[in-house]
């Protein structure tokens, strides 16, 4: 697939590190900053041209002519909009995604409907973190929770500890531990290494495992994993920028939320957009501060201003001074791995959030979701098997019959409305969404190749 | 040490794994044409492939990826070493020494063209095979050749390629992906040799001249068949013929790439080094064949303009192909000849040299240095062929000439000091830096390298690789920083 990246910031630099480890992707990424770009190539493996992003001449260079996806990431939702309606009306582009901030453009569909925009998907990190954020606050113990099928199926991430009734049994006990819901385990990392879960798998204390349920049956298979922890109630979120403020708004009408905000014209403009919210102005990592708003009794405490070094500082101090759960917004890959082993409960990646949102569009087959995970080590993904039984190599068999590549799960079947969890015996038939899990990313080609099998038919 | 050194030592396995396998055409030649220097190649191949497969074993632990240092170290590595395993089978046939095989395979390899043997006619054809396919690997170059097949150098490739291929800017890519740019390179470069052996062969020569001679002159070798060299043809038509293609071999293959793929000759016109080259080429020829020509050493104008035509640009790309003994010549045409082969080819060519465009870029310099005399406030960006070139690069222009000065004295002085005449060591070293070929004095075109001894020999192979690298990737070798954890 060719593919050009626009503005090497810090999404096009992860997209750009992501799109260009496949072996099938020739990445090309334009931004005007060409001490940026150089560094870039000297690690990546691609071909960078420095120049305005939405510049006809300048794409051209980069190659639009033969390009299958034009990605829009630079900091100008404008530009960003402008260059995909350029691709497509000089060059038709087949797919171009956009980055558009602005929920102001993103709220008329009409934009982007036909006879306007030429704007295929488009995409707001801010957007995706926000909910991303609301989802691990709804569901308390949970290191991950992601969607698939609009949210009828959930990827829960939760790390296993003592006092769940399922810690140090089996996992063919799960059924006679939860009669009433199903759920299947997809992975289980121990101490890093991930351990391939079958019937005789034992979870012990420490253990990250991850789960596919149905929406509903998520708190029930989470009380298994670990002693059920009462539901947030109180937040505080460090930041009044673009996440902080979505995440607000999104969670004022069922929670307690105080807002801190640093800068005193934010803070201001920020408690005139919302209703319930207690905006605090003053500094995320002064003790004072949090003491006087009771950090004690808060239930999750959220640093997601822009500074990673101030997000890690601000949510150790908030755990030292009592708060529950502390989640700290961070985009150095290694950073978010040194600190999840220390005092801060979830570290969230705003690059791994948004990536998934971009592979979804180059894999090969009909892939609705994919779910970066762990760095993106691993994978979870959405495909709709299309065809027959002669046509397609999955289609009327049993799951136990398909050669699933090494470290690949098919954890569960979306049919229509239903959500049916994968077992031995489910038959897989047209058009059904399966939700696969991939402990390693590498066999990605195997998956596409294995689903892919009716892709002439469509 | 050993951190870096390993983990280098398990891909240059597999580069010599490949590199055995380039050794069977000379032994396919061998068989077919019951050649006795047959078990040299069969004992070279077999042993270049186990000693590869072993190292490979035996590293396996240390594989990973490579770093920038890891590309600088795998290249000089490889082109240090490679000559040695290149020259195994020159050294187990002929009655020569390892001084003068890895010497001879050196030239080969770095495409220089200097050569210790003679009789050339007389050797075996599987010999005379090997010396040219090396000119001809060595050419668009090994490691690059690895980047193109082998796709796990994929990541650290873009390393790799910088610190093979010559030229000041090598961040431009063809396409994104480096292997694909490596494929590209060498598909132009092969359909071109293909090309010149095609016409070779309709000019006059027989099939395996006509091979022999295409590589040398794509690569700009300087290898022949014959001690003589093109002059044993003597044919107008093979030496237009070897010309064309000897400048074609000194234009970017890039550009070469780019006219391909649009079809059309505007590539040329729009790269501002292959319009230097060809003008400096044009231009110098005319003068010399004039001098030539008024110095009487030439009855008329035509033959002067003949030879001089062939001499000057073979040397002048450092290629290395003769027709005439040149050192005969007045002492301006030769020294002429050697001056413009410090700086005639260009980047991402296969001729050796300072290159045109850092010629361009410290001219272009020089002269902004000046206006900047007369207009103190003057804002003036440097520009080549109408792209700005960054200062950043201009500086490593500056500091690469100036290392290239300092090889150039320093192995002169060595020379020198060895007790060689002033006219040999000036122009062997600058031949051999340049990757030019024959030099003058007792080096010249009527006599080779064999005339040295043992020292002198491996002060010109140490040049050799210095000039083909570029002297930055040799020279990093012995920075103690690179060793450094």
């Amino acid at each position: 697939m060719k593919i050009i990246i626009l503005g090497a910031g810090q999404v096009g630099r992860t997209a750009a590190y992501h799109l260009s480890r496949e072996e099938a992707n020739d990445v090309t990424v334009i931004d005007v900053n060409d001490e940026i770009l150089r560094d870039l190539q000297d690690r990546l493996d691609i071909r960078t041209v420095v120049g305005n992003a939405s510049s006809p001449r300048i794409l051209e260079a980069a190659g639009i002519a033969s390009t299958d996806i034009l990605v829009a990431l630079t900091n100008s939702d404008e530009v960003n909009m402008l260059a995909c309606h350029i691709a497509w009306t000089l060059y038709r582009t087949p797919k171009k995604i956009a980055r558009v901030r602005s929920a102001d453009y993103t709220e008329r569909d009409r934009l982007f409907g036909e006879n306007a925009l030429s704007v295929d998907v488009w995409i707001s990190p801010e957007q995706l973190v926000t909910e991303y954020v609301a989802r691990l606050i709804r569901y308390p113990g949970a290191l991950q929770v992601l969607d698939f099928a609009d949210g009828r199926v959930r990827l829960v991430g939760i790390r296993a500890r003592q006092g769940g009734p399922l810690v140090g049994e089996a996992l063919k006990t799960l059924r006679a531990h939860v009669p009433s819901a199903d759920a299947r385990v997809a992975a289980i990392y121990r101490a890093g290494k991930s351990v391939k879960p079958d019937g005789e798998t034992v979870i012990e204390d420490g253990d990250e495992v991850f789960f596919l349920a149905a929406r509903d049956d998520i708190r029930t298979v989470m009380k298994e994993l670990r002693r059920e922890e009462r539901p947030a109630r109180r937040v505080v979120i460090a930041g009044g920028g673009n996440i902080g403020f979505r995440l607000a708004s999104e969670l004022e009408d069922k929670n307690q939320v105080k807002l801190i905000e640093r800068d005193h014209r934010r803070a201001r403009r920020v408690s005139e957009l919302l209703n319930r919210t207690i905006v605090l102005h003053g500094d995320a990592a002064d003790e004072e501060l949090l003491v006087e708003e009771n950090i004690d009794s808060t239930d999750v405490f959220a640093a997601l201003t822009n500074s990673e070094e101030a997000n890690i500082l601000s949510a150790m101090l908030a755990k030292r001074l009592g708060a529950r759960k502390v989640m700290a917004l961070i985009n150095k890959p290694s950073y978010a791995e040194l600190i999840e082993s220390g005092s801060i409960d979830v570290a969230i990646s705003p690059q791994t959030v948004t990536i998934g949102s971009l592979l979804a569009h180059v894999r090969r087959g009909d892939v609705v979701r994919v779910h970066s995970l762990r760095r993106g080590a691993a994978e979870a993904l959405e495909v709709v098997v299309h065809g027959d039984a002669d046509s397609s190599k999955v289609i009327g068999r049993r799951i136990e019959d398909i050669v699933l590549p090494e470290g690949t799960t098919l954890g569960a079947v979306v049919r229509g409305e239903d959500v049916i969890i994968a077992h031995h015996d489910t038959t897989v038939q047209p058009d059904d969404h399966l939700i696969l899990f991939l402990t390693d990313r590498r066999h990605i080609d195997a998956v596409e190749k294995l689903f892919q099998g009716s892709a002439s038919f469509l | 040490m050993k951190d870096i050194l390993l983990p280098v030592a398990h891909v240059f396995a597999l580069v010599m794994m490949v590199f055995a396998a380039t050794m069977l055409a000379p032994l396919i030649m061998a068989v077919w044409g019951l050649d006795p220097a047959l078990s040299s190649f069969v004992i070279s191949a077999v042993a270049t492939f186990v000693l590869g497969a072993l190292l490979w074993l035996a590293t396996r632990r240390f594989k990973r990826e490579l770093k920038t240092r890891d590309g600088l170290t795998l290249v000089a590595l490889t082109w240090v070493a490679l000559p040695a395993v290149a020259g195994f089978p020159l050294w187990h046939y002929l009655p020569i020494n390892f001084t003068d095989a890895y010497f001879e395979a050196a030239s080969g390899l770095t495409t220089t063209g200097g050569t210790v043997l003679s009789g050339l006619e007389f050797l075996p054809r599987s010999i005379n095979l090997w010396r040219h396919l090396l000119s001809w690997l060595g050419g668009m170059g090994i490691i690059v050749l690895a980047v193109a097949i082998l796709p796990m150098l994929g990541v650290g490739g873009m390393q790799i390629y910088r610190a093979e291929m010559p030229g000041p800017m090598k961040d431009s890519k063809l396409t994104p992906r480096i292997g694909q740019t490596a494929k590209l390179l060498w598909a132009v470069y092969a359909g071109l040799t293909a090309t010149c052996i095609v016409s070779l062969k309709l000019t006059g020569m027989n099939w395996f001249d006509a091979v022999c001679h295409g590589f040398s002159a794509l690569s700009l070798g300087g290898f022949s068949v014959y001690d003589a060299s093109i002059g044993h043809f003597n044919s107008l038509a093979i030496e237009m013929v070897l010309t064309l293609f000897q400048i074609l071999a000194a234009l970017n293959f890039a550009t070469h790439y780019l006219a391909w793929s649009q079809r059309g000759v505007r590539a040329y016109f729009r790269d501002a080094e292959a319009k230097a080259v060809l003008g400096v080429l044009v231009l110098s020829c005319i003068g010399v064949a004039l001098f030539l020509f008024l110095k009487g050493t030439y009855p008329d104008f035509p033959t002067a303009l003949r030879h001089a035509t062939f001499n000057l640009v073979s040397i002048a790309v450092d290629g290395g192909l003769h027709t005439q003994d040149y050192s005969r010549w007045p002492i301006f045409a030769p020294m002429w000849m050697i001056f413009l082969s410090c700086i005639v080819a260009s980047s991402g060519s296969t001729g050796g040299g300072i290159k045109m465009i850092r010629t361009l870029v410290l001219a272009k310099q020089a002269h902004r240095e000046m206006n900047q005399l007369v207009h103190p406030n003057m804002v003036r960006p440097l520009k080549v062929g109408g792209t700005v070139i960054a200062n950043r690069v201009v500086f490593a222009v500056l500091a690469f000439v100036f290392l290239y000065f300092m090889s150039i004295v320093t192995l002169i002085f060595l020379q020198l000091a060895s007790g060689l005449d002033f006219m040999t060591s000036l122009s062997s070293i600058l031949a051999c830096i340049n990757n030019a070929g024959p030099g003058l004095g007792l080096v010249g075109p009527g006599s080779n390298y064999g005339t040295l001894n043992n020292f002198q020999t491996w002060v010109c192979s140490a040049a050799m690789l210095l000039g083909r690298l570029e002297v930055f990737t040799i020279l990093v070798l012995f920075t103690p920083t690179l060793w450094r954890k």
